[in-house]
Order: C-alpha cells, then structure tokens, then sequence
C-alpha cells in the first residue's frame, strides 16, 4: 500500500494541481465563491424559515449552518466526483493507472472547500454566542467519516455514471429529495415517535445531527451513534471500493 | 531471460448495446428483449516473446486487434486466456492529444504526462529541458496546451516518451506524425533508444518503417496470428501482397 502510494504521489499531485486549476480558472472571485455560495444559501434559508421552523428555537442560524455545511460538502462531492472517472477515459484506457484517483483528486478539492467553510462555520458559532468546549475535538469523528462516506458514495456513483449517463439527472434530483428529508432547516421534534427512527436511516441526516449535538447542545451523542456512523460510512466505501475492484479493467468497454 | 513473454494470449473484447446507454434505455431494452451484448475474441492464441533491445513490429489492417493486445500487454485490459510476463517498467505511449489537457499549460502538461508514465517529479525535473528542447517547444512552455497544433502535440508526446527510458515502449503510430524534419530525428531517436537496450513495440502502416527499424514483425488479421519471426522483410513483403489481393490466407 505505502510503495503503491509512493509510486503514484507524483501523478496524484498533478492531477490535484490540473483539478484546481480547471475549477478556479473561468471564476473571477475563485475559492471565495466556494464559501460564498453556502453562505448566500444560509442567508435565504434564515431570512425565510426563521419565522417558520426557527420561532422559539435559540441558535436557529447555528442550526441551519450546521445542516447546510455538511450537506453542502456532501452533495458537492458527489456531484463532482461522479463525473471523475468519465471524464479522465483518456487517461485510464491509455494508461495504467489506479482509478481512483481521479476520484480521490476531486474530493481533495471539495474538502478544501469544506475546511474553508469550517473555519466561517466557527465564526459564525461565535456571533451566534455559542461556547466552545474541549467536545468541539470529537466534530473530527462526523468530518472523517463524512469524507469515507462521499469518498464511497463518489466511487460508486462515478462508476454507474460510466455504466448509464443518465444517473446524473436522477443524482440531481435525489440530493434535492435528501436535502428535504434531512432536517436542515426543520426539526424533527413535532413528529412522533417511528418516523422518528426513521430519520436515522438516513445518514446525511446523522451527520448533521452528530455535529449540533456538539455545538448547540454540547452532548457527546451516544455509541450507538457513533457505530450506525461509522458503518454507513464504511458500507459506503466497501460497496465502492468493490465496484472498482470488479470492474477495474472492463470499464473500458463502456467507452 | 525475456522481458516480454506473450503465452498462447486470447482475449474477448464485448460490444453491444451497453454502450453510451442510460438507465432509462436499459430497462426499456430489457423489457422488449432488445438488449444484445456481443462478444467476440479480439485476439486469439497470440504467443511470441521479445529479448532486451528488440523492436517489435506489429502489422495488419484495421480491427486485427492490434490495439487490444497493446492494451493487454501495457496492463490495462486482462488477457481472457494466456499469460503476459513483463519485467520491468513500461510506457504506453498515448494517442496523440489524449490525456493531455487543453487548459493547462505546455510545462504543465509535460509533468502530468510523466505523472502518468510513472516518472518521479525529481526525474521530471531533470529531464524536463531536454524534453523541451527536442519537442522544439522552448518558446511555448508557458503557454495554454490547446494553442499547439497537431504536429506540436505530437512532438511533445514523442518526447516525453522517449527521452526517459522506460524498459519497454510502446508506440502506437505516433512515428507518422510531425513533419519531415521532426520524423527523421524521431527515427534517429528510436534507434539510439533500441541501441540503449530498451525493448520497443511499433505499431505502424508504414511497411518502410517496420523493415527499418524492426527487428521482429508480428502480423495479425482479425485476431489471428498470421505471421510472427524475425524475418521482418518476408513477413513485410507477404503482407503486402495480401493487400494488393495477390495473396489469400
């Protein structure tokens, strides 16, 4: 794993470098524009649901910020990545090369982004009064995890994109369907019980649950919690991981 | 010991309906038993082997499964049946343009293209003038690779290719290209490359180039192996009556 690691650091920076350099080429205002457009997107949600779900609920910008960040990277990651290994079919059916790291290429962009976007997240937690405690180390977990997940969840959507072109109009819509079942600008506390439990199904939805336990409510979530995180993300990345691995030398017959 | 040995090699290539196809389509097709997956063998029974500074080339008319054993023989594709034993590093040289990225820039393009062809960044640093300097792009390093033309980007493809040494390379009709003056030197390249001992498959409609610089000849006609020694001239010459019609398989 190291030695294949050291062979393909080079290609592997060069590929990060191109990628950045196609996305921030064409855009005037760059990586600002990266955090601008969740930030533009929480100012409408908390200009227009505030008076809907945020009534009587403290920290309710905190709260959507929450939501929006990780469902923010997440859907950015996968849109993006799904796209990786298509269009990088010049490269791979000429030379070989490990897939996935067109894929790991993208995602190391989107997490920039995320980072960027971390650090105005913290920000605007501090505007918004809240305290930071030593529990603010264990966000690390959902971060991490959240990255295997897109990483897992991009290996298998960049695959079937290859297989059917159409999947990036269904992935369209299915990401706006998530982003409404995941409680980003709601809560699901007026629901009863069962559809309660069913909201845990949803991993997005735990994400961005793990991470306002932490900063609103400065609980550390349970270890059912962490281990239901932890096995989407690795169900995720098993499931990708083996896609590539089956169809690592056919994929070509696609093109 | 060989540093390519290509046992008893078959491999089936699919094709069909599978491909450039949407979910939408694919279901529809399933249900109206419209689908249809064929497969046919690309190559079949293909075995010969190269020792160090051997130049193979490889001959035959359009879809004898040429590129697919290239494709096999690189890595990229699994042979169906038969074995491929390779020692040492290879470099497939790519298609003219293809992996080579019209936004960025000459230099840029040249470290990605040795990226791909498993060249360290030290080794890239070193050798990046030289590979500069034979493409005849010094004054164009810096700019956008899509402002090049054709002849250029070949150039420079040739040139990362071969200015770093890799133990077996692999030209896909890439000699034919860039002008006189380029070619001659290319030609001479090739031979001071096949002189340092690396071991070289050619691929190539240029019977000339074959008899000049081949030390091997490999004909193929759909997938079968005709003809494969190292009486490249013979195996030339029957060639070409098969292809003025004078001669039948």
């Amino acid at each position: 794993m190291l030695e294949k690691w050291r062979k393909h650091r080079f290609l592997f920076e060069e590929l990060v470098k191109r990628d950045f350099k196609a996305k921030y080429k064409r855009t005037v205002l760059g990586m600002a524009w990266s955090v601008l457009s969740p930030l533009l997107m929480l100012l409408v949600m908390r200009l227009v649901f505030t008076r809907f779900f945020g009534r009587g609920m403290e920290h309710y910008t905190t709260y959507l910020f929450c939501g929006n960040l990780m469902f923010s990277y997440f859907s950015e990651s996968t849109g993006q990545g799904m796209t990786s290994l298509m269009g990088n079919a010049g490269i791979f059916t000429k030379v070989n090369v490990p897939k996935y790291l067109f894929l790991f290429s993208k995602n190391v962009q989107t997490l920039i982004n995320f980072g960027l976007t971390l650090c105005v997240f913290f920000l605007f937690c501090a505007l918004d009064g809240i305290t930071f405690t030593w529990k603010f180390v264990l966000l690390l977990y959902p971060i991490v995890l959240l990255m295997v997940f897109n990483i897992g969840m991009g290996l298998i959507l960049s695959a079937l994109f290859v297989f059917f072109r159409d999947i990036q109009y269904l992935w369209t819509v299915f990401t706006q369907l998530l982003m409404y079942l995941s409680a980003i600008f709601y809560t699901i506390d007026g629901y009863s019980e069962t559809v309660r439990k069913l909201f845990l199904l949803n991993p997005l939805y735990l994400f961005i649950r793990y991470f306002r336990k932490i900063v609103i409510e400065a609980t550390i979530p349970s270890v059912w919690f962490h281990l239901l995180l932890l096995a989407d993300a690795a169900l995720a990345f098993a499931v990708g991981a083996w896609i590539y691995k089956k169809y690592n030398t056919r994929f070509l017959y696609y093109l | 010991m060989s540093i390519l040995e290509v046992q008893d090699v078959s491999i089936v290539y699919l094709t069909g309906d599978f491909k450039e196809i949407g979910l939408k389509e694919y279901i529809l097709r399933k249900l109206r038993h419209d689908y249809h997956v064929n497969q046919f063998w690309a190559d079949r029974h293909i075995t010969f082997t190269l020792e160090r500074g051997e130049m193979l080339g490889i001959i035959g008319a359009n879809g004898a499964g040429k590129s697919t054993l290239l494709k096999v023989i690189s890595g990229i594709m699994e042979p169906t049946e038969g074995v491929v034993h390779r020692e040492g590093s290879i470099a497939a040289l790519l298609e003219l343009g293809s992996g080579f990225d019209g936004e960025l820039t000459v230099r840029e393009n040249t470290y990605l293209r040795g990226a791909m062809l498993g060249y360290t960044r030290r080794f890239m640093d070193e050798t990046y003038d030289s590979i500069i300097d034979f493409a005849e792009l010094r004054e164009f390093e810096d700019r956008p690779f899509k402002q090049l033309s054709s002849g250029m980007k070949s150039r420079l493809a040739f040139s990362i290719a071969s200015l770093v040494r890799p133990d077996i390379l692999i030209l896909d009709e890439v000699l034919s290209v860039g002008d006189g003056a380029f070619r001659a030197k290319s030609e001479a390249k090739m031979r001071e490359i096949i002189r340092g001992g690396a071991t070289t498959i050619l691929v190539t409609h240029s019977m000339e180039q074959v008899r000049d610089l081949c030390s091997k000849a490999l004909w193929l006609h759909r997938g079968e192996q005709i003809a494969c020694g190292t009486d490249v001239d013979a195996i030339c010459s029957r060639y070409e009556r098969f292809l003025a019609g004078k001669e039948t398989l």
